[in-house]
């Protein structure tokens, strides 16, 4: 499988010499082409630093990497933004949705953003929602949504680009169970049958259950990796829920 | 303890309070430099009558002063109430931790202290400095010697200015209070989860409303421009209320309306950042209808006060040059009778020769005939005329004026004389409202009986010209006739004197002047009399133009400031309050130049605004103000309407470049 993104040796490193903090500490990995990937760990293991560094919204002290064979630790100023908004899709626990805009709006944003034409706009926007399922809530404004609604509606704008990756950040942290469910499955429904790539970072075992492999990272080093291979989905979450008792009190918010 | 926290509260919000200390400070200095300027000119070497003029003018100037403390009371208790609306998390936060309500009041009351001093302190710094400033100005309106000005200090303006500050900060405090005790801790603690209800207006009914303010706001510019000749007191207060109740409805209905056309034009909306752009605008405008009607009919007055203002002075210069020739006029009313005292006999019967005081002048009389009135004049058109301008009195007769007198004094004007024919006459007029009236009627060949002689009129219009020193162009009319028409017995108006002193000393030439006139006025039988001397036009009109330019000055330059103020003052906690929303829009990649460009826009725009309406306003109550100030001549309407722009576009574009750039920087991403 074509490798969409190599990670070689990355290190980010935080304060000043006297108490120097490493949030990542010699990671390296790559991710293939149409792959779901969650990335666990407890908080303060560097799991969101690695997505910032990734990301491009922080940079790296030391390392590589690479999205499609350009370097994105050299890209700079203008071209990082639009690389960022070409290539990337973001989703975020907090939603990050414009509160004076319409879900439509929203969404429409990051194409808009691209300056692309507004027919073009229109097609993309109403064919995203109908795959997230948010086509009822189009007209409406976030504070007229349930958080579930609110979390399609950016996960929507995430990939109504078309992005290479879409990098998601605790994506359900802030959703009850069965939003979460519902959302999870919007996830696998694109990774399946649109092949997005994604890649997400959360410190849930369930919600980790629905990606196809599972990093695991303690201390800024990558721990373990467990692949889902040909398991159901129950089957892969008492794998991690292995995973996560092996490692330890360390995360045992993890469950 | 609370003395620490205060300090450092003022240090932690410095960007919130930089604009409010800025204008705080600027109105500090404005208060103090308007209210020195008796001060300043006490400085100068003035002669008596200028310094009468500036009593009457620090008089004016202190009257004004309580409107314009009334305008930055207001201003200030805004600002306050606004930046208190802010800290509601804070004082959430004072409150959970057991802070009782009275030291949240004594906390504020630290802060609006420091602030207050601060803020008297730095304004009477920069207000002594631009007094000085400010002497110059009044030294050039009085034409004074500067060569022995001093740097002054005013102390009566600093307690005035301390004094009426004093109160508004107190008034503040005592708002304040009233604000804390009315805290309730729970609203406090979800103040930050604004659940922004965004509404949009129905479309149906800003659209009519916006029509309904639009014929409104029509009729009443209508009613002030072209229906002038009709406007009385209270239709033009009606249209002042009008006016003013239409923009606020403009801006309610526009505010609705902006965002739904925006929105149709779905290739510009969905271009760029501009849903976004507009959205901000939107909910901006929204949430300012008033605060915006107000801001637009400050603006309105300020254009107005100021262009006026400046008009009024510039003419008045101007004019006194074209409209005094001469250095001296003296008028004797005779009333058709025959002359029984002409200033030459009486100068040999008394042994007061005035002329021996002049290197020239022109001695003559004007004539009338009680059939020959104005109405005669206009002929035919007469009836009409009358229906439409009621005011006019169309029975008074003409005032006639031999050509031979005409041109000597024309001579001694050095002005264009006159070619009159035989049996013909000239009508002379300068006051543009009965010239436009006369030039109507007047047609070459047209004829009139004068003391039983047919005249033809020589021209098609009036030609400009005036007899007596003027400071405006009110000559009415005057007709010249042919010297045969006029015999021993024709009916005499007015006996004139106009002359130049010989003394190149004109002050000392024009008193002796006045001694021998008192002397001549001491003769009872006299009858009424009038003298104009160009020294006494010159200091008048700079009195006049003193006063207009320092009154338009003070009250623009506070609205101005109180406009700008309060743009800015929203326009900064919007953009605090949208820091998170320029992140996202940086996370999901919108480039630097795209964001600046949109905040550039949202600022620009929310500026423009209430400048757009006020400036319409501004156009047809400019033409009103050129009516009302006909008679002080409006030619230097461009001048004035320049300098204006200009103060407007300091004062109003200061502040939107401080508000953009401290929005930006607000906005700025932080790494």
């Amino acid at each position: 499988m074509e490798q969409i993104l190599k990670i070689e040796n990355i290190e980010k490193y935080y304060g000043s010499k006297s108490s120097l903090t490493k949030a990542i500490d010699d990671i390296s990995l790559g991710v293939s082409k149409g792959e779901f990937v969650a990335i666990m760990g407890a908080s303060g293991s560097g799991k969101t630093t690695l997505l910032n560094c990734i990301s491009t919204i922080d940079r790296v002290t030391a390392g590589h990497i690479y999205l499609e064979d350009s370097d994105i630790t050299e890209i700079k100023g203008k071209a990082l933004n639009k690389f960022r908004r070409e290539k990337l899709g973001f989703i975020f626990q907090d939603f990050n949705l414009l509160d004076t805009l319409t879900a439509y709006e929203n969404i429409a944003l990051a194409l808009s953003i691209q300056k692309k034409p507004v027919k073009e706009i229109d097609t993309a926007v109403k064919t995203v929602a109908e795959q997230l399922g948010i086509t009822e809530v189009l007209s409406k404004y976030p504070y007229q949504m349930s958080g579930g609604q609110k979390q399609r509606v950016a996960s929507a704008r995430a990939i109504v680009t078309s992005p290479k990756l879409v990098l998601a950040d605790e994506p359900t942290g802030a959703l009850d169970s069965k939003s979460a469910k519902m959302l999870l499955e919007r996830f696998r429904y694109l990774n399946t049958e649109c092949g997005t790539t994604i890649m997400m970072v959360t410190h849930d075992s369930f919600t980790a259950s629905y990606a196809s492999r599972v990093i695991f990272i303690k201390d800024g080093k990558i721990f373990n990796e467990i692949n889902r291979g040909s398991d159901t989905r129950k089957q892969f979450f008492d794998k991690i829920i292995d995973v996560v008792t092996l490692l330890g009190g360390d995360m045992s918010d993890a469950l | 303890m609370l003395f620490k926290l205060s300090i450092s509260n003022i240090r932690r919000s410095l960007r919130d309070y930089a604009i409010y200390f800025f204008t705080l400070m600027i109105g500090v200095s404005v208060f103090y430099v308007f209210n020195a300027i008796s001060g300043q000119a006490a400085m100068m070497k003035l002669d008596e009558s200028s310094y009468e003029i500036i009593d009457l003018l620090s008089t004016v100037l202190s009257g004004i002063s309580i409107f314009v403390a009334g305008v930055l009371g207001l201003l200030i208790v805004y600002a306050s109430r606004f930046l208190m609306k802010r800290r509601k998390r804070e004082f959430a936060l004072y409150m959970t931790l057991g802070m009782g309500k009275g030291s949240i009041s004594r906390l504020l009351l630290i802060e609006t202290v420091i602030i207050g001093l601060g803020s008297l302190a730095a304004g009477l710094l920069v207000g002594i400095g631009l007094s000085q400033l400010m002497s110059a100005l009044v030294a050039n309106l009085f034409e004074a010697d500067m060569t022995a000005y001093k740097f002054t200090v005013s102390v009566k303006a600093i307690t005035k200015t301390i004094l009426y500050f004093g109160v508004m900060y107190f008034v503040v405090m005592i708002f304040n209070s009233i604000v804390v005790t009315k805290m309730k801790l729970i609203d406090l603690m979800q103040s930050d989860k604004r659940s922004e209800q965004i509404k949009l207006k129905n479309p149906i009914v800003c659209v009519v409303i916006f029509i309904i303010s639009a014929i409104a706001l029509g009729a009443a510019y209508y009613t002030v421009t072209a229906g002038y000749q009709e406007l009385s007191r209270s239709k033009l207060i009606g249209s002042i209320i009008t006016g003013a109740v239409s923009t606020f409805f403009i801006f309610w209905s526009v505010s609705g309306m902006i965002l739904r056309t925006v929105m149709s034009m779905k290739g510009m909306y969905f271009r760029s950042l501009n849903s976004f752009t507009f959205r901000q605008i939107s909910s901006k405008v929204n949430t300012m209808v008033m605060s915006m009607t107000m801001i637009c009919l400050m603006i309105f007055v300020t254009i107005c006060m100021l262009a006026a203002a400046f008009c009024i002075r510039n003419s008045l210069n101007k004019n006194i040059k074209e409209l005094c020739p001469a250095d001296y006029d003296l008028q004797f009313y005779l009333n058709g009778h025959y002359p029984e005292h002409d200033v030459m006999k009486i100068v040999e019967e008394e042994g007061i020769d005035i002329t021996e005081d002049f290197s020239e002048y022109a001695h003559f009389y004007t004539y009338i005939d009680e059939s020959l009135t104005f109405e005669k004049m206009l002929g035919e058109d007469a009836e009409e005329i009358k229906k439409s301008y009621s005011m006019i009195m169309f029975d008074s007769p003409e005032k006639i004026v031999k050509v031979s007198d005409y041109n000597a004094l024309m001579r001694l004007y050095g002005r264009d004389e006159l070619e009159l024919e035989k049996d013909s006459f000239i009508v002379t007029c300068n006051f543009k409202f009965t010239k436009e009236l006369r030039d109507r009627t007047l047609d070459k060949g047209d004829e009139i009986n004068v003391f039983g002689r047919t005249l033809r009129s020589q021209y098609d219009d009036t030609v400009d010209g005036f007899i007596t020193l003027d400071v405006a162009r009110s000559n009415e009319g005057i007709v010249v006739v042919p010297d045969d028409v006029i015999t021993e017995s024709t009916p005499l108006e007015m006996e004139y004197f106009i002359g130049n002193y010989c003394s190149d000393d004109k002050d000392e030439a024009e008193k002796t002047v006045h001694e021998k006139t008192d002397e001549l006025m001491k003769n009872l039988d006299f009858g009424p009399c009038m003298f104009t001397s160009r020294q006494e036009v010159n200091r008048n009109s700079a009195g006049i133009g003193a006063i207009a330019t320092f009154v338009g000055l003070y009250v623009g330059l506070v609205f101005l400031i109180a406009s700008g103020a309060i743009l800015a003052l929203k326009e900064l906690s919007e953009s605090a309050d949208s820091v998170g929303r320029y992140e996202m829009l940086r996370k999901i990649g919108a480039d630097e130049k795209d964001l600046n460009r949109s905040l550039f826009r949202q600022t620009g725009i929310f500026f423009l605004i209430p400048l757009i309406l006020a400036v319409l306003h501004s156009v047809f109550g400019m033409n009103f103000a050129v009516k009302t100030l006909e008679v002080f001549g409006t030619e230097d309407m461009g001048l004035s309407i320049t300098v204006t722009s200009l103060i407007l576009a300091l004062i109003y574009g200061g502040y939107f470049l401080i508000t953009f750039f401290s929005s930006k920087s607000i906005i700025k991403e932080r790494k």
